[in-house]
Formats: structure tokens, C-alpha cells, sequence
């Protein structure tokens, strides 16, 4: 039997990125607020220091800072007709845990998505006509110039290194020209640029494109956030994603707001306790809390008056599945919505060879490169290409951690003198254009429970089924072939293109951009939570993260993440504390 | 003082399972955190270092298999040392004998099913046992079709032949998926010769002078716009580097 404990005003599930923006809205507007964190605390100066940080075996190769699969993994199968099976270790994506979340061990990319992308179905339908059936695409019920100053509020939080291509509705020369107006520019300027991407940029603008810098959550000065804390210049050490930053020199939850955040007398966080349920009355109508489980085994139950689940993209699906709130998605029929339009990414590269060019790899940052955006979104008209969507090509400088990173040209052996001579010629002189291209949701894509295996706790793992469709095929092999065009406009000795080919496979290392699952939307037959991430079952319950996006952009998604969480905590705190219930009537 | 926390909770963990445990047991305790940063002077999670010695996990037979073969996959060559120069069997020990061999973090439930090539790893054995059944059924294989010969007493281009027929599984091995195991000890022979010296591989840093990396280099502010230039700085590991801290 579970111990209940007293009651508070909110309760938030995880303690990453959406749940610390949320601790400092929330404990600013006088609430008492706690957050649960299945994970340990752990900091920078402690986990992750500048003396033992740049450490590629323990920390990608045996995931320091992931979650670990032993306590909680999930199913995975390409297609309805086969039987889902564990993802024994990571591989494909990599989620987190621990305070402070992936924040932690991401790159940075800190991008806004296209104000088409927020009404991808409309816009699309319009400029092309009706889509495949099966391509369960729609609007997200919030717009672009809705969410710019909340785009803004993020931006300037995390200190973020770019240049702005649109201010206003006016072009500026050396930034992004097809990006929504901002309001202002990027708090931080660029980086500064290593070779490679500037070889990139030469040969993008002479085939016509218009290269920029990417935009990076780390630092290119010194800089303190609206809330007072610093973080420090960068010193491009290329230990960004799947590492912690021992630098303070990359924006995440650890140092940009948890400082501040714990501090307070109305925040309380309580690690290595584990969420099971969220809890309803018996009407159906309210979150009346969640049931918890500490590292002891013992259970507690802990009312609040406002409950938000800001776990790990895959997470906040299962735990409203385990919870019994919301339909369950059925592919079949094409009712229900908890689990519905599962999306990712699909990547692909062109590995660009020279012989005279010393291009030093290890010179890095987790966002350090030159990108164009002409292939993204609806920038271009897609007519006759049998697709819709995009994405953006941009030559990185992220890393030369040599385990990961050792490029070899097409044909080379696996191993022996022969691969041991071609890793050396290349290792300094090897740029890679790589391609970063959305999914669109599909009806055969989604989440719901696995009907075999169990977690530690012995409930039913989530169950992922999921393939790459039709569409994200010809998309993806549209842009690779245009980064193969760059590629050979850089004049090197040889390139060498890998597309992304087949089903979508959940060993290789992709991106950690899983979405879907508890899509936002205009009603609750389509959606699982509102504009403003509200349960359209429960009306005191939020929902944060990707796993809204009701189909996925050709970006990385923590900038939008970012947005919808401050759109969402200035509806909470404007609106729902003066009169809580539905924030939009169904 | 280090933090165990991570590597007793991964035990506990596994015993957990074992015993069908509904529930987490778990050494490290819940804590609540409010109205402070919970920051101690002089606590870290530091790496666990590597010491030289016997070994921890291979039998003397399986060490010649393991000497033999990683000097295949990254010969000593007149490019510099190769993974049995850099200690890679060293690494390769301590690896298997840690919380990486026994699977501590991997999901190890049944029911056990080869699934399909996109559902990844589905075997039931860990990493260790793998090595164990792999190395025996590779020496078997050696000894019935090379005369008696174990792996290890073969000659380097018999050896090679030996390694393609295990990586492409022309060769079927006694029991064990041979195909399976090649690509795990190719990446942990690679992960190895580039890793931080302080796992025991990588001796002297001759993976890292053999491509040009810098190793834990912490600054490189003062050469990220010097486009072109090889900058030959001297590579530098968590233990600093010969000649700048004793070892």
C-alpha cells in the first residue's frame, strides 16, 4: 500500500530541461512546486569535470550519461505484422537519466521550425493537393508567430551563438534567409569557424545556395542569462553530444536554470524515485496526483492540485498508457490517440576526402558548422517530386573522437594494414556533409504496450513500431543527392555518399529525435492534448516534450521544446491558475 | 572521494532481476533537495583505472587467441604499433571481467528470439560468455581443418582466412553465432587502440599519435581559425602524458 504524502501545488514527472523552465515559472508565480526524478542528482563539477569530461569510452561507448535499458528499454518492430522485440542496449537514440535529462549530453543545435511546419496538413493539402491516407499529418493548433517570443525567451536563456536571417520580416545578409521573422538577434554571435564547414559554405554558395552558421547553444562569449547564471566562452574541445560539458560552456538545465532553481524555498526535488501511475478521481475529470516508487521499494502516493509529465519523449506516452488516460492508438481503425504518429528523423551523409587539406577534426563543437536551409520544410517547390517535407544539409565540426570518428573512402577493408593505412591518410583530411530530414507521422507508426516483456518494475514495456515509409525515402535521397552536389563543388579527391537505404534499423546511432505519441492538436478525436499541452481528459494535467510534435520538422527539436513549454507555462500561470479547467472547450 | 553509486546500483540491479524481483533494490538512496545546490567540496565520480596485472578474465588459451587475432585486425606495421603493442588484450580483459561483459546495463529478459537484422542484438548471451563460447569454437574449427593447429599457431594469412570466414559467417562456428561476435570484438578491439590510456589499451597513445589526435586536449581556441595548418600538438590523456606527470 502506498503512503500517501501531503499535497502540493505541482508535481512535475522528470527533471530535465521542460521540468526545470517549469520549476522557475511555476515557484516564480508563488507555487510550491516538486519535481521526480528517477535518476540521480548529478552536476557538472562532480560528473562531468574538465578533468576527466573528454573520456570516449565511458562515456558514449558505455553510456555514463543514458538511461540504462536493464531498468527500462522498449519494444521495437518495423511493421504491425511482426513481433516486437527488446532493444537490449542503446543504439539508435539515446534518452537519459538523471537530473538535468538528454539536456545533458546534447550537441546544441538550437533551431526555431518553419511557421509552415506548424500547419504542415493545411499547408501542404493547399499548395499540392491530398495527401496519401495513410500520411496522418496535421496542424498543431498553435502557430509559428505565436510562439516567437516564447522562441525568443529560450533562445536568450540558453545564450545562444547564431545569426539572425530574419528580423522582423527583413533579410540579413549571413543568416538563415528562410527562417520565421524574430524578434531580435540571436543573444550570442557566431562561432568562430573551423575549415571544413568554411569549405562547405565556399562551394554551397557558388551552386547557388545561402550558407550560415549553425545555431549553437554553445558559447561563443562569455554570458549571463536573464536569470544570472554564467556559462563560459567554449574552447571547441569536440566533447559535446553524449558528453556532459565540463566547461559550463553548453547550455542545458544544469546551467541555465537549476542553480537558480534550487535554491528557492518553494522547489523541491526529489531524486532516484520513479513515476508508476498518475492518478485520476473517479469521475474522470481530474489528475489527483501520481504514484511513486523511492530506490528502497517503497511506494508513495503525493497529491497536487496540477500534475505535468516532462519525462523523456518516450516516457510520457507510456506512462498515460500504464495510467489508463486517454484512447489507446489502434492502427487499425485509426481510433483513439495515446500513441499515435510516432515520427523520428532520417539522416544521411556524403563523406568528402581531400589530400591537401588539413581540416582537423578534433577542433569542435557539438554545433559548429555552416548549413543550408534551401532544402528544408516547404522552402522549395516540391511539384513532381512525390514528397513532402525536407530537411537541412550542413557540414559539422562536432567531433574527432577517433573510436566514432574515423572516415574511410568506399571500398576500404574492415580492418588489417589496408584499413589501419586508410584511417590514417584520412583522419585530418575528411569533411562530412550530412543531411537531417523529417518524418512525417504515418498510420502504421506508433506507440502501445508490449504484451510480453516487463521493466524492473514489472510493467509492460512500450512497444515501438516503426519504418521509414515511402515518403521519407524519396525525401532523403532527394537531399542527399544535393549535398553530393556541394560535396563534389568542394573539390576534393573523392567523395563517397551514404544514403539512408532500407527499414529503418535501431542499431546505428541516428539522432535522439523521437516524437509523437501525445500529439497536440484542434480537438481531443485528433489530439492528445490541446494547444497549450493540456489533457483534453484531464484538465490539470500537462504534457511536455516532443512527444506533442504531432509529426516531426527537419530540425533538431529542443528550440520548439523549448517554446512550448514557455507558451505553455504562460498559459498556466495567466490563465488556468485564475480559472482551472479546459483551456480549450472541445 | 569517488561515487560508487552507478556501479552498485547496476549489480543490485542485475541481482534484482535474477531473482525476479518485482521491484528495484537499490543501494543508492531516494534524497530530497530544496533551498540549496547539494554541492561537496572534493567529490567526484572519477574513472575507475585500469592497473596492469594478471588477467581477470581470459584463460592463458584464450590469450593467445586474443594476442593473435587483434594482431590481424590492426597489424604492427610500418605505419606504427597495432592493437597487441597498444595492450588492447589488456583493455580487452578488464573490459570483460567489468560491468560491459556481464551485460550489467543491457535489457538480458527473455523470451529469446533472433528477430530481425533492424531489432539489433538479440542474443542471450553477454559480451563475456560470447568471448568464451566464440574463442573455443574458433580454436575447434582451427584444429579440425588446420591439422591440430589452434588459431594462434597458424600463419598470419591463415589466420586472415580464419577471421573473413568468422566476420561473413561462411564459416559456421559450433554454437555460437560467429558473425555476432566478430563485429563485437572488432569494435571493442577499435575501441581499444583509440580509448584513454587509463583503460589499460592505447599504451603510449599509439592510436592517437597514429591519426593525429590530441587526445583530452582541453583549449583549442588559439587554433580553430589557423585553417589547413597540421598543428602536431603532443596528445595528452586524463593522466596528463609521459614527461609531464608521473604515472
Amino acid at each position: 500500500m502506498a503512503k500517501k504524502l501531503p499535497s502540493i501545488d505541482v508535481v512535475l514527472v522528470g527533471f530535465g530541461w521542460t521540468a526545470a523552465m517549469l520549476g522557475q515559472e511555476f515557484t516564480d508565480a508563488g507555487l510550491k512546486v516538486l519535481a521526480i526524478e528517477r535518476g540521480g542528482w548529478r552536476d557538472t563539477s562532480t560528473d562531468f569535470a574538465v578533468t576527466f569530461a573528454q573520456d570516449e569510452l565511458r562515456y558514449y561507448w558505455r553510456r555514463a550519461l543514458f538511461e540504462e535499458p536493464a531498468r527500462e528499454t522498449l519494444t521495437f518492430r518495423n511493421d504491425p505484422s511482426q513481433t516486437a522485440l527488446p532493444m537490449r542496449h542503446l543504439g539508435s537514440f539515446l534518452p537519459a537519466t538523471g537530473v538535468g535529462g538528454a539536456g545533458v549530453h546534447w550537441n546544441g543545435m538550437t533551431w526555431r521550425f518553419l511557421p509552415s511546419d506548424f500547419v504542415a496538413k493545411s499547408h501542404n493539402t493547399q499548395r499540392y493537393g491530398a495527401l496519401s491516407a495513410d500520411m496522418t499529418i496535421q496542424d498543431w493548433g498553435v502557430t509559428y508567430n505565436e510562439l516567437e517570443p516564447y522562441y525568443d525567451k529560450f533562445e536568450y536563456l540558453c545564450g545562444i551563438s547564431g545569426k539572425a536571417g530574419n528580423l522582423k520580416g527583413q533579410i540579413q545578409a549571413g543568416g538563415n534567409p528562410f527562417e520565421g521573422p524574430r524578434s531580435r538577434e540571436y543573444p550570442n554571435p557566431p562561432m568562430k569557424m573551423v575549415y571544413g564547414p568554411t569549405l562547405f559554405a565556399q562551394a554551397a554558395t557558388e551552386t547557388g545556395h545561402k550558407p550560415f552558421p549553425g545555431p549553437a547553444a554553445n558559447m561563443s562569449r562569455p554570458y549571463t542569462n536573464p536569470l544570472g547564471v554564467q556559462l563560459g566562452p567554449c574552447t571547441y574541445c569536440g566533447f559535446c553530444e553524449k558528453y556532459g560539458c565540463g566547461n559550463y560552456s553548453k547550455a542545458s538545465a544544469l546551467t541555465t536554470v537549476i542553480p537558480v532553481l534550487l535554491r528557492k524555498k518553494n522547489f523541491e526535488l526529489r531524486t532516484e524515485c520513479e513515476v508508476l501511475t498518475v492518478n485520476k478521481d473517479s469521475a474522470g475529470k481530474r489528475a489527483t496526483g501520481l504514484t511513486y516508487v523511492d530506490a528502497q521499494g517503497e511506494e508513495f502516493e503525493q497529491p497536487a492540485e496540477i500534475v505535468v509529465l516532462c519525462a523523456y519523449a518516450t516516457h510520457n506516452p507510456r506512462l498515460l498508457l500504464l495510467s489508463g488516460i486517454g484512447q489507446p492508438y489502434d492502427p487499425k481503425s485509426g481510433q483513439g490517440v495515446v500513441g499515435k504518429n510516432y515520427a523520428y528523423q532520417i539522416t544521411s551523409s556524403v563523406d568528402v576526402f581531400f589530400d591537401d587539406k588539413i581540416l582537423n577534426p578534433f577542433i569542435g563543437a557539438g554545433a559548429l558548422g555552416m548549413v543550408i536551409d534551401d532544402y528544408n520544410g516547404d522552402n522549395f517547390d516540391h511539384s513532381g517530386l512525390g514528397f513532402i517535407g525536407g530537411g537541412y544539409i550542413a557540414c559539422w565540426n562536432t567531433n574527432g573522437r577517433p573510436i566514432e570518428t574515423h572516415p574511410v573512402p568506399k571500398g576500404t577493408p574492415k580492418w588489417g594494414s589496408k584499413w589501419k593505412a586508410a584511417v590514417k591518410k584520412n583522419y585530418l583530411t575528411t569533411a562530412t556533409v550530412a543531411t537531417h530530414g523529417a518524418v512525417m507521422s504515418h498510420r502504421n507508426n506508433y506507440y502501445d504496450l508490449d504484451p510480453t516483456y516487463r521493466d524492473v518494475h514489472g510493467r509492460p514495456l512500450l512497444r515501438l513500431t516503426f519504418d521509414f515509409t515511402d515518403n521519407e525515402h524519396k525525401m532523403s535521397n532527394y537531399l542527399t543527392d544535393r549535398a553530393a552536389d556541394i560535396a563534389k563543388a568542394m573539390k576534393a579527391r573523392e567523395i563517397h555518399a551514404k544514403p539512408r537505404e532500407g527499414h529503418y534499423d535501431i542499431v546505428p546511432y541516428q539522432t535522439t529525435h523521437n516524437t509523437g505519441g501525445t500529439i497536440m492538436g484542434a480537438d481531443p478525436k485528433s489530439s492528445v492534448v490541446n494547444r497549450y499541452l493540456q489533457s483534453w481528459d484531464l484538465h490539470n494535467l500537462f504534457v511536455m516534450g516532443a512527444s506533442v510534435f504531432p509529426q516531426n520538422a527537419g530540425y533538431n527539436p529542443t528550440g520548439t521544446i523549448g517554446a512550448l513549454t514557455y507558451w505553455a507555462a504562460n498559459a498556466i500561470r495567466t490563465q488556468y491558475l485564475k480559472s482551472p479547467g479546459p483551456l480549450v472547450q472541445a | 572521494m569517488a561515487r560508487r553509486r552507478d556501479v552498485n546500483r547496476r549489480q543490485l540491479i542485475s541481482a534484482s532481476v535474477l531473482i525476479g524481483s518485482s521491484l528495484a533494490i537499490d543501494c543508492a538512496q531516494a534524497r530530497s533537495i530544496s533551498g540549496k545546490v547539494p554541492w561537496q567540496p572534493d567529490e567526484a565520480n572519477k574513472p575507475q583505472i585500469v592497473k596492469p596485472g594478471p588477467n581477470q578474465f581470459f584463460t592463458s588459451d584464450e590469450a593467445e587467441f586474443i594476442d593473435a587475432a587483434i594482431s590481424r585486425l590492426i597489424p604492427n606495421d610500418d605505419l606504427g604499433p597495432g592493437a597487441k603493442e597498444a595492450d588492447v588484450a589488456l583493455f580487452l580483459d578488464r573490459q570483460l571481467a567489468g560491468p560491459f561483459g556481464k551485460a550489467s546495463s543491457w535489457y538480458m529478459q527473455g523470451p529469446w528470439s533472433k528477430g530481425t537484422k533492424t531489432q539489433g542484438y538479440q542474443s542471450r548471451r553477454t559480451p563475456a560468455e560470447l568471448y568464451h563460447a566464440a574463442i573455443k569454437a574458433i580454436d575447434s574449427y582451427c584444429t579440425g581443418k588446420f591439422g591440430g593447429k589452434k588459431f594462434a599457431a597458424l600463419s598470419a594469412d591463415q589466420q586472415d582466412q580464419v577471421l573473413k570466414g568468422v566476420e561473413s559467417a561462411d564459416i559456421k562456428l559450433d554454437g555460437v553465432d560467429g558473425k555476432t561476435f566478430f563485429t563485437v570484438f572488432l569494435q571493442n578491439t577499435i575501441e581499444g587502440f583509440f580509448s584513454d590510456p587509463i583503460y589499460g589499451g592505447n599504451r603510449d597513445m599509439v592510436g592517437w599519435k597514429l591519426v593525429g589526435f590530441p587526445g583530452a586536449h582541453y583549449d583549442y581556441r588559439p587554433y580553430v581559425e589557423k585553417h589547413g595548418q597540421k598543428l602536431d600538438l603532443p596528445p595528452v590523456g586524463i593522466k596528463g602524458r609521459p614527461g609531464w606527470t608521473p604515472s
